[in-house]
């Protein structure tokens, strides 16, 4: 691999582009916990991005980091070359990165559509007065916005479901349907929390074949946390490995895989692999 | 057709009218309680309280001008001046607008994620507050209100049904005019809510707080925004009961009302809170007229109300439209 500025093409063809978001030294703390301990890797653009490691490694915090559902106490976050102040996870989701939960946050309430077309909030600028009496602009943006939700719809294969109650699906539905929102804000980097996690064979690759197709039709940048190894070894550019707060590895799949510390710390020592 | 059954059909009308202003009372309720989870039990306070600034503003009132002339000596009451109805309801809008920012920047931005019973007594706080306020900006005596609403005994309904029934029903323009009112202003909410950018974040906001901040819905706008269409329902409210019987801090007593019927329609429904309030408000008018009064010695209305709502709670105690509560296994 080429340390490229301007990114460099992979031994399999896939071109990655320059760094766009950069963590610098992130240390994050739980009262007298450290969750995460100086931790640095960046993200470059068009790459899928894992982080791995064993429960309790620090991966979700991480992912909470970028997101900005958790503000660390040392530590720079550096995105699309600028040092980005402390922000609330609203401001970050304006910033164009979206993202999943572990533990699905969808709004229930709503139909399949209503949920995808949340995630096009970022993108609805008409002002207050003109949306409250639903003039000028805001009915053409609205329909824009609607064919944008129709098309992740189309390619997530999800139009079957527009119209049905999120209450009402299948976890492994419901997973795509949040990937599905997330997708309808274009983000500029996609954060995918244990995107399989809680899936069967068939949901796990029906996930990894949608997540893979994500990043070469729309280009997006996407960062993952996953259990399952094999999965991220088939998926991803390049990995980090997490241990009990500590990056202990970082590289294409085939370095972390002959990574000596990770084989010790995920791989040999903890599971029978 | 007998005089009984006319002499009901008008107790329903009546009751009708009156249970649009419980609803109105009770929205502004379940608007914030759906989307923040609080329940704001100064609500009622909300509509004194606009409904005496409204009328300050209209009569030309100082606001605080016992404080002032207390600190210094003076003896202003009024500018000299009467504000037409339709700036007065523009400048207490804001006020209530004021109001929801203060509202949420001074007390409940502190307390998010805190336990919903710290967050209710948190509300009661705010009811007493905000009565003690309204009484130090505007006085506490009794004022009138007429923003130019109509009143009085409607003819055509009186001499249509006189022909029909040969008894004429006596309903008041105000209270048509109050339905109405109340209807556009469903109807408008129901739409905001449904189709505007602010509308779809506060049904986020409402459903999944985390999910909403994850397609970057901020809770604090949302929040503000709330507390600013409650305290725009309240204003309505306020000004139909204060046209009705005059602007008094018994009007927060009343609001009380809204409870049974949240209980009724359920806490997170906004056809709920309608059609609660309707059913409440013809309840008790017919069960006054058919048993209270006759068999009980009157005086029904005052508990009617609550007793079905305890009914309620107990065979249904999600109320006709709330969220089915199941628990799972």
């Amino acid at each position: 691999m080429k340390d490229q500025a301007d990114g460099y093409v992979t031994a399999d063809g896939r071109q990655i582009g320059p760094v766009v978001m950069e963590m610098k030294n992130i240390t994050l703390r739980f009262g007298g916990v450290e969750a995460i301990k100086d931790i640095s890797f960046d993200v470059r653009e068009g790459e899928i991005r894992a982080i791995i490691g064993p429960n309790g490694a620090g991966k979700s915090s991480m992912l909470n980091v970028i997101s900005g559902f958790y503000v660390p106490q040392e530590g720079e976050v550096w995105y699309k070359g600028a040092r980005r102040a402390p922000m609330k996870p609203f401001q970050v989701a304006q910033q164009g990165i979206a993202r999943t939960f572990q533990n699905i946050a969808l709004f229930e309430g709503m139909t399949v559509l209503d949920n995808v077309m949340t995630g096009r909030l970022t993108h609805m600028k008409t002002g207050l007065f003109a949306q409250s009496i639903w003039k000028g602009k805001a009915e053409a943006e609205e329909t824009a916005n609607r064919a944008v939700a129709e098309r992740i719809i189309d390619f997530l294969e999800i139009q079957a479901i527009r119209k049905t109650p999120v209450s009402r699906l299948s976890y492994g539905l419901k997973k795509r349907v949040e990937l599905a929102r997330a997708l309808a804000a274009e983000p500029s980097i996609l954060l995918l929390d244990e995107p399989m996690a809680g899936m069967n064979v068939e949901e796990k690759e029906d996930m990894s074949r949608f997540i893979l197709d994500v990043n070469d039709e729309f280009g997006t940048t996407i960062v993952l946390i996953e259990h399952d190894m094999g999965v991220v070894m088939d998926l991803s550019d390049r990995v980090v490995v997490m241990d009990y707060g500590k990056k202990i590895g970082d590289g294409t799949p085939h370095d972390v895989r002959n990574n000596q510390a990770v084989i010790d710390a995920y791989l040999g020592v903890a599971h029978d692999a | 057709m007998p005089e009984q059954l006319a002499f009901a059909l008008e107790v329903t009308a009546n009751g009708l009218m009156a249970g649009v202003l419980y609803a109105l009372v009770a929205l502004g309720f379940v608007l914030i309680y759906k989307a923040s989870g609080i329940f704001n039990y100064a609500q009622g306070v909300m509509a004194l309280f606009a409904a005496l600034t409204l009328a300050g503003i209209m009569d030309g009132q100082v606001p605080f001008s016992h404080l002032i002339n207390a600190i210094f000596g003076t003896d202003v009451h009024y500018f000299g001046w009467n504000v037409p109805a339709f700036l007065a309801i523009l400048l207490t809008m804001v006020v209530m607008i004021a109001l929801a920012y203060a509202v949420q920047r001074l007390v409940f931005r502190h307390l998010v994620g805190q336990e919903p019973i710290i967050l209710f007594m948190a509300t009661i706080g705010l009811a007493y507050f905000l009565e003690g306020v309204g009484d130090l900006m505007w006085g506490s005596d009794i004022k009138s209100m007429d923003v130019g609403l109509p009143q009085g005994i409607n003819g055509w309904i009186d001499n249509t049904t006189f022909e029909l029934f040969g008894y004429g029903f006596f309903i008041d323009n105000l209270d048509i005019v109050a339905s109405i009112i109340a209807a556009l202003l469903v109807i408008g909410l129901v739409i905001y809510a449904q189709y505007t950018k602010q509308g779809r974040a506060m049904r986020a906001v409402a459903d999944d707080h985390q999910a909403a901040l994850s397609v970057g819905v901020s809770l604090n706008f949302i929040w503000i925004l709330v507390w600013s269409l409650a305290g725009f329902v309240a204003l309505v409210a306020g000004i139909m009961w204060g046209t009705k019987s005059g602007v008094q801090f018994s009007l927060s007593l009343i609001a009380l009302k809204a409870l049974p019927v949240l209980m009724l329609g359920g806490f997170t429904s906004i056809p709920g809170a309608i059609v609660g309030g309707l059913i409440i408000g013809v309840g008790e008018k017919l069960f006054e007229f058919l048993i209270g009064a006759p068999f009980l010695g009157g005086a029904t209305e005052n508990w009617f109300a609550y007793m079905l709502a305890l009914i309620f709670l107990v065979f249904r105690p999600q109320g006709l439209f709330g969220e089915k509560i199941i628990e799972r296994v």
